[in-house]
């Protein structure tokens, strides 16, 4: 039989017991009370954003990063490019990217075809460079830890570890990684490491007289890129992949892959 | 057990620690996991600072320039061709002056075609550069026989 006593008692003891917040009974995470540094959210993730209204096909990028970053100038490789796209009035679909748009566009003619004007449904242009994802396949394949992700975000190659092997040129889904001529290892676009670290912005950026490629710290709501990708309408490269690209493009084609 | 049967359990013992040996060798001591995850952040962290101290080619700083070449500076600022950085066409500056002492201008006619090759583009701001035909348009000649790039307008023709 329940006397009054118990009654009394287990009814407070229940309430206590109720009241006890879920977050009380959380399971600590050894590693983040191990290794704090290594959970803690660092204040730049670098990010970047490209509008294609503005360019106008100059390549002068090309040119600046391949001076700046020691790509051999007259070897068709490039960590930045910008690719010509010619969508016709009879649906097809012309592309172009000659030396990576080293020396700009300045004919009319896409691979040998000569199309007059009158047939240009669209025609324009989109720069490309790494997308230094969130989830980088080029990383998850390097068999001997010679490529990484840095807290900031940027992807880079270790050119004293890189053996060479090339499966993170075959696993990145947007063709940026290339082989070195002159150091014999893989190769791809820093965001200018060199120069964003020291406060600068990336040899592209700057070069580009129209303003159609910008970097800026995705952390930092004030910061004019962030603006962009809060509050425009932007997209990325292949986003069915589930890489999470950091360079977000406005006024991307459905063409454009 | 007799001995001999625990023989190539000794030999691979043996190459164990041999492997363990030449592993503490010549892995470098800051090879680890740096970063958020085990899957990206595998890495030598000395490579960072490489990376960082690559050497600046382009200052892209116009007011650097100003300091010495004022006159220049001025002449091309009230032009449209004020949003082009110097070092688009006078090349990286490096150390300048100190090194190089002289910077090499590109002068050519491929350079100013860049932007300045007339291309039918609507959907691209190139639509809104004034352009000409390079083959048909004084093909033979550099730009700056005629044309100032410091002072692009009609009225700077030479």
């Amino acid at each position: 039989m329940i006397t009054r006593r118990d009654l009394i008692k287990n009814t407070v003891a229940g309430i206590a017991g109720l009241s006890l917040p879920l977050v009380s009974v959380k399971i600590i995470n050894a590693a983040e009370t191990l290794f704090p540094d290594r959970f803690e959210k660092p204040s730049v993730l670098w990010g970047f954003v490209v509008d294609t209204y503005k360019c106008v096909g100059c390549g002068l990028c090309v040119k600046a990063c391949k001076n700046e970053n020691e790509i051999p100038y007259n070897i068709p490789l490039s960590r930045t490019w910008v690719e010509r796209y010619l969508i016709l009035k009879d649906g097809r679909v012309l592309i172009d990217s000659p030396d990576a748009g080293r020396d700009g566009y300045t004919n009319q003619k896409v691979r040998d075809t000569v199309v007059s004007p009158e047939n240009i449904a669209k025609a324009f242009f989109v720069p490309k460079l790494c997308n230094q994802c969130e989830n980088p396949p080029c990383v998850q394949v390097c068999p001997v830890g010679a490529t990484y992700k840095t807290t900031d975000g940027v992807i880079l190659i270790d050119r004293k570890w890189c053996i060479g092997c090339g499966y993170c040129i075959q696993s990145c889904p947007y063709g940026v990684r290339f082989f070195h001529p002159v150091y014999k290892v893989a190769e791809k676009c820093t965001f200018c490491y060199h120069r964003i670290t020291k406060g600068m912005k990336t040899a592209c950026v700057e070069a580009c007289p129209f303003g159609a490629r910008q970097i800026g710290n995705l952390r930092d709501r004030n910061d004019p890129v962030a603006k962009i990708v809060l509050s425009e309408r932007v997209a990325v490269l292949k986003d069915a992949f589930g890489t999470k690209p950091q360079v977000y493009y406005i006024g991307l084609d459905e063409n454009v892959r | 057990m007799k001995n001999y049967a625990l023989r190539p359990l000794y030999v691979i013992i043996g190459l164990v620690i041999v492997v363990l040996i030449i592993r503490e060798v010549y892995v470098p001591k800051d090879f680890g996991v740096h970063g958020e995850s085990y899957m990206y952040g595998w890495h030598r962290k000395g490579n960072e600072e490489e990376w960082k101290a690559f050497k600046v080619k382009y200052k892209f700083d116009n007011e650097y320039c100003k300091d010495c070449h004022s006159d220049k500076y001025d002449s091309i600022m009230q032009s449209p061709h004020a949003i082009i950085k110097c070092e688009n066409c006078h090349g990286p500056a490096f150390d300048h002056p100190t090194d190089p002492t002289k910077l090499t201008i590109d002068r050519s006619r491929g350079l100013c075609i860049r932007c300045h090759s007339s291309l039918p583009y609507p959907q691209s701001s190139r639509a809104n550069i004034r352009g000409i035909d390079p083959d048909k348009h004084n093909s033979e000649i550099e730009c700056s026989v005629c044309h100032n790039p410091h002072k692009p307008s009609l009225e700077g023709m030479k």
